[in-house]
């Protein structure tokens, strides 16, 4: 009997590939469908997602579930082979809770960091580097922030690991380096080596110019207003 | 020290921690609840029990103390099991965290840019709000509640934002009854529930401490 699932997504997205990565992980096939977000959204993209018409949207049999980490949720409990949650309810609410913290404060700041203008970026860069701090020590000495093996929590820290360390790269800042946070800075190393993880990974050599002319525009849009 | 098991450290009007209390009390748990003064300095137990955020509600269970009101009420379901807050199938959970989400994201901002606006509160301010609103009236339809027949998750993490909503139409100058009665009904059939209405505060005296904090904030 086969199951139909499909994950509609956008390439250079972040949150797009936290809901491939998880389904990598588990060893579950399927189909992958790339929307173009920016212009038109397609008929389908506005019918699974009415409400924030956003990609990922996980589509099994027929049915939707939007919001990244409300797909990893599902997906877990879902398929429930190599499970990247803890079993333990109060291990699994810190989990949780790194991953908010993510979500909320770390990678929007890091973001940010990498376009404020001139004047405001030292504030935001300031607090940026006091958010690594904290999510390096979450890391505890371990690998991963699931142990020995990934978790939901890197899954999401990907967007740091990853994403962020290529912002960086064009704009010349160097928040997330080896000697200022040398735990986390190993992590996304071991992070974007391993095998699982790299597959869905945008290739840099795409990405570094896809996020480049983002900046640009943005940066142009925000010199006119 | 406290030598109960389950412990909040609180505040009477944090909709946040009104979550876990109600979550506490519909599994019939005994808990205390440490009112912590936000103004006038926050203990020590709470500073070293969340030194990242350093808010309220923290959940002390057995001293482990955990954070973030939704991940606690999380956290109460899976450790005592009855009555399951959550519905079985994994589908119907994703339902649920996708509308907590959208609650978390969208209505305790939209309540603020109403009751923190100086002056004339802003025409979009409250169409935002309003259309908020009708976005969860239309998820919650004819059930009695948002995920099927019973009082759950969502209703847990959304009733408790309710009670500054008199404080919303005061400022705000409307009233959700008139813009959205199914919605209104639902607030209704929530707060006859003991477990909510032992821990929602009148709205009243919501408003008279929305009104002492724009006095505070230099907003009146």
């Amino acid at each position: 009997m086969g199951e139909e699932v499909k994950v509609f997504g956008y390439w250079a997205s972040p949150y797009s590939y936290r809901a491939e990565l998880a389904l990598k992980l588990k060893g579950v096939s399927y189909e992958y469908i790339n929307e173009e977000i920016f212009g038109n959204k397609s008929d389908l993209l506005l019918k699974y997602n009415p409400i924030h018409k956003k990609v990922p949207v996980l589509l099994h049999n027929g049915k939707p579930i939007v919001e990244s980490l409300v797909i990893l949720e599902y997906i877990e409990e879902t398929w429930k082979q190599n499970p990247y949650l803890p079993q333990d309810p109060y291990d699994k609410a810190t989990a949780r809770f790194w991953i908010k913290f993510i979500d909320e404060k770390c990678f929007p700041t890091l973001w940010l960091a990498a376009w404020s203008a001139e004047n405001e970026r030292e504030k935001v860069t300031n607090e940026a580097c006091e958010y690594l701090k904290t999510l390096e020590s979450a890391l505890n000495g371990k690998k991963f922030f699931g142990g020995e093996t990934i978790g939901m929590v890197d899954i999401v820290a990907s967007s740091v690991g990853y994403f962020i360390r290529v912002t960086q790269e064009i704009m010349g800042l160097n928040l997330l380096s080896a000697d200022k946070f040398p735990q986390l800075f190993q992590w996304s190393e071991d992070f974007a080596n391993c095998s699982i993880a790299k597959e869905s990974l945008p290739p840099r050599d795409k990405l570094l110019p896809f996020v480049k002319g983002l900046i640009a525009k943005y940066q142009q849009d925000n010199a006119k207003a | 020290m406290s030598k109960a098991k389950l412990v909040i450290l609180d505040c009477w009007v944090s909709p946040f921690c009104m979550r876990v209390k109600i979550a506490l009390n519909e599994k019939g748990l005994e808990y205390e609840a440490q009112a912590e003064d936000l103004f006038g300095g926050k203990s020590e137990l709470l500073l070293s029990s969340n030194p990242i955020y350093k808010k309220v509600p923290v959940f002390l269970h057995d001293g482990k103390p955990l954070c973030e009101s939704s991940i606690i009420v999380n956290y109460i379901d899976e450790t005592w099991s009855s009555p399951p807050l959550l519905p079985p199938c994994s589908y119907g959970r994703a339902q649920a965290r996708f509308w907590a989400d959208f609650i978390d994201k969208k209505v305790f901002d939209a309540c603020g840019n109403i009751w923190r606006s100086k002056g004339e509160v802003p025409v979009e301010a409250k169409k935002e709000f309003i259309e908020i609103l009708k976005q969860l009236e239309e998820a919650l339809g004819d059930k009695d509640y948002f995920i099927g027949t019973t009082f759950g998750f969502v209703d847990i993490i959304l009733i408790p934002l309710t009670s500054w909503f008199f404080a919303v139409e005061k400022i705000g100058g409307f009233t959700v009854e008139a813009e959205c009665p199914k919605f209104s009904n639902w607030m209704k059939r929530c707060l006859q529930r003991e477990s909510v209405a032992k821990v929602v505060p009148p709205p009243e005296k919501v408003y008279e401490f929305v009104l002492m904090f724009r006095k505070m904030q230099g907003i009146d």
